[in-house]
């Protein structure tokens, strides 16, 4: 026993000194960390975003003529999980710029420390405005919460003429809340009226009490901002209760476990999303796409598309910057002008927000149906 | 509130209600006899889920069989969770069991992370369940009363079992005193391993239930079912099965009638939950049907 236990702290010690010797040696690549939720309440967005930098990497592998190396931590969907991955990607990894957190919530606990060591960070598709407030070093590759409610209510009085809405927002997620509030400021400045404003919890599974509020109050429409597993849950409960009112929602639905799991009651869901593959333009785009779809075996998604705009952010800036620097990477970062990227063309601003056009999209035999693009 | 919204949501309350009623005697037994809170029990749901999925879509096999096939396997998997995790700690300090369930626990969810992965699944709801019925405006899923029915069926067969069969007087003898049953000529382990089958069986039972209420199956669907199973039990009076019933019914109704007459409150249900079971631990430990509390060793 005490020789098997001396054996152990050997092999531990020479494993510690291994660990240690191996940055030094790995000097003429240049590391990017990846910071995901593989695992977990929203582990799709993850899962789909890995499969776009993976493609977005394969893609442009090399850099000031150094190969890139891509370092993944999974977060778990969880907050913590985020801000300690981010911890790790800078000190322990020593990575020159960061791709990630997917949902809001988790970036903003991941970018006061990317922040904090002057590393940039790009996330794909964290659209709260907080992420990037007040921060030099964080970016997105992805457009910003208060257009995107902007532009449901106004497609929900113009198109689907809605008077009245019920809003079902997921209070834990600072995304559903913060998109919820953008919505009803925006329709109601419209002169509709919101006659139920109802709450749930992500992993919440019942959501019947709080939808038969809603069906007394008969809505025109519900809006309910939330993730793909929330949203389709609640899609079908609210059919099952016999509520056949159209449901509008976030960027946040464009995953196909909504429509495995919503069926036939997420059908005619519409909602405002980063990307949908016959609405690309770029030559990137179509690179991209026919890339992914011979690679994955599966049709190219909106998140994969803007993790893949983010990696490509990311390289383009290093490349300009000429150096791998964080402050001059956030400096060439900013400077991005006009970038045709995967989805679509992307003005950096000084803010970290990019300017760029959205689409709507909706369900539609079991498929995600381009409807319409609109301009910033 | 309107009384067709009332009785809408009375009916929601009824089936959440005998959902947590379901898993809740699984939960109530397993104490009963073991002084255990088991808490991989709410995973158990998940598993059973998980292999009906399977069943039905791997392996084809119709809803009426590939239910009592994941039932029996995750009865099965109860009775290997506690020959592996349980029965060697038998004679241990109550809180190295305490621990051990926990593990139990992380392995199942983590297990079924790395087999199956983070992303949920659909569950294959068959039409039957899937029905939706109209009676006097209110529209009641048929499911919602499918739920409830086969709560009171587990629960007659399992009262029949437990006070009216030989097998039943020994579960009865081993809750008041492992070692005395023993010495009896009882064959405990078998005992203790029969109720492990039978509560594991209603955990999978109320997890196949559960799936076609919330038709959504990932490797932690179980959690918050199980932390609900858990206060319904310690509600109605921890180790009593007619308790760990009632208790589910009026954690159920509670949260949902919570809502339904404050709907601003929502955000609140989970935290009522727990309020509630501070609240009963601190007022009436012994749970609503409870009896006084006998000091076991």
């Amino acid at each position: 026993m005490q020789r098997r236990s001396f054996l152990a702290i050997l092999a531990l010690v020479g494993f510690a000194l291994a660990t240690v010797a191996g940055p030094a040696a790995a000097q003429d690549t240049i590391k990017i960390g990846v910071y995901l939720p593989m695992t977990g309440a929203v582990a799709a967005y993850g899962q789909m975003e890995w499969d776009g930098i993976q493609i977005a990497h394969e893609m442009m592998p090399e850099v000031l003529g150094k190969k890139i190396d891509l370092v993944l931590v999974d977060t778990k969907s969880d907050k913590i999980e985020a801000a300690n991955a981010v911890s790790r990607l800078v000190e322990k990894e020593k990575v020159v710029g960061i791709i990630g957190e997917a949902i809001s919530g988790n970036t903003m606990a991941g970018n006061p420390i990317s922040e904090a060591a002057k590393i940039p960070s790009v996330s794909p598709t964290a659209t709260n405005p907080l992420v990037t407030q007040g921060k030099k070093y964080a970016f997105r590759a992805c457009f910003i919460d208060p257009f995107q409610g902007q532009v449901a209510a106004r497609f929900a009085v113009n198109q689907l003429k809605a008077k009245t809405a019920a809003v079902i927002i997921d209070i834990a997620q600072d995304y559903c809340v913060g998109l919820g509030n953008f919505f009803v400021k925006e329709f109601v400045k419209l002169g509709g009226k919101v006659v139920s404003t109802t709450y749930i919890q992500t992993g919440d599974q019942d959501f019947s009490a709080q939808l038969s509020a809603v069906q007394a109050a008969k809505p025109d429409i519900i809006y309910a901002p939330n993730y793909y597993t929330e949203d389709a849950l609640m899609a079908k409960q609210a059919r099952d209760l016999g509520i056949n009112v159209p449901i509008l929602t976030g960027d946040g639905a464009q995953a196909d476990a909504l429509i495995e799991i919503g069926g036939k009651a997420v059908e005619e869901m519409y909602f405002t999303g980063h990307f949908h593959k016959e609405a690309a333009s770029t030559e990137l785009a179509k690179e991209y796409i026919k890339r992914f779809e011979e690679k994955k075996g599966k049709e190219a998604d909106a998140f994969g598309a803007l993790a893949a705009d983010a990696y490509f952010l990311l390289a383009k800036a290093i490349e300009k910057a000429g150096a791998t620097d964080g402050t001059k990477i956030r400096d060439a970062l900013v400077g991005l002008k006009n970038f045709p990227g995967v989805s679509g063309i992307i003005t950096m601003q000084d803010n970290g927000n990019p300017i760029k056009s959205m689409v709507i999209n909706k369900v539609e035999g079991g498929k995600f149906v381009y409807v319409t693009t609109i301009n910033p | 509130m309107s009384a067709t919204i009332f009785f809408q949501q009375l009916s929601n309350g009824i089936s959440l209600g005998s959902l947590y009623a379901l898993v809740a005697i699984g939960y109530t037994m397993v104490y009963g006899i073991l002084r255990l809170i088991n808490f991989a029990h709410g995973d158990l749901l998940m598993v059973a889920s998980y292999t009906a999925i399977y069943a039905v879509t791997m392996f084809s096999l119709p809803w009426y069989l590939s239910f009592p096939l994941a039932i029996a396997l995750t009865g099965c998997i109860g009775i290997l969770m506690d020959k592996v995790a349980y029965k060697p700690l038998r004679d241990a300090p109550r809180i190295s069991l305490l621990i051990s369930a926990i593990g139990a626990s992380f392995l199942l969810e983590n297990l079924a992370l790395v087999i199956i992965g983070g992303i949920p699944k659909g569950f294959p709801r068959p039409e039957i369940f899937a029905k939706v019925i109209e009676i006097l405006g209110v529209r009641v899923q048929v499911l919602t009363i499918y739920i409830p029915i086969m709560t009171l069926v587990f629960l007659m067969a399992l009262l029949y079992i437990v006070y009216r069969t030989k097998v039943g007087k020994a579960m009865r003898a081993a809750s008041k005193d492992i070692e005395t049953t023993r010495l009896m000529g009882i064959n405990v382990d078998r005992i203790i391993a029969l109720t492990f089958l039978m509560g594991s069986s209603l955990a999978a039972a109320g997890g196949i239930m559960w799936a076609l209420k919330y038709p959504q199956v990932n490797p932690f669907m179980g959690v918050i079912p199980g932390l609900k199973a858990f206060i319904a039990a310690v509600l109605g009076g921890i180790g009593d099965i007619i308790g760990a019933v009632v208790g589910g019914f009026v954690l159920g109704l509670g949260e949902i009638l919570l809502v339904a007459f404050f709907p601003e409150l929502a955000q609140y249900r989970d935290a009522f939950a727990f309020v509630l079971l501070i609240l009963v631990l601190l007022f009436r430990p012994t749970g609503i049907m409870g009896e006084p509390i006998t000091d076991k060793t």
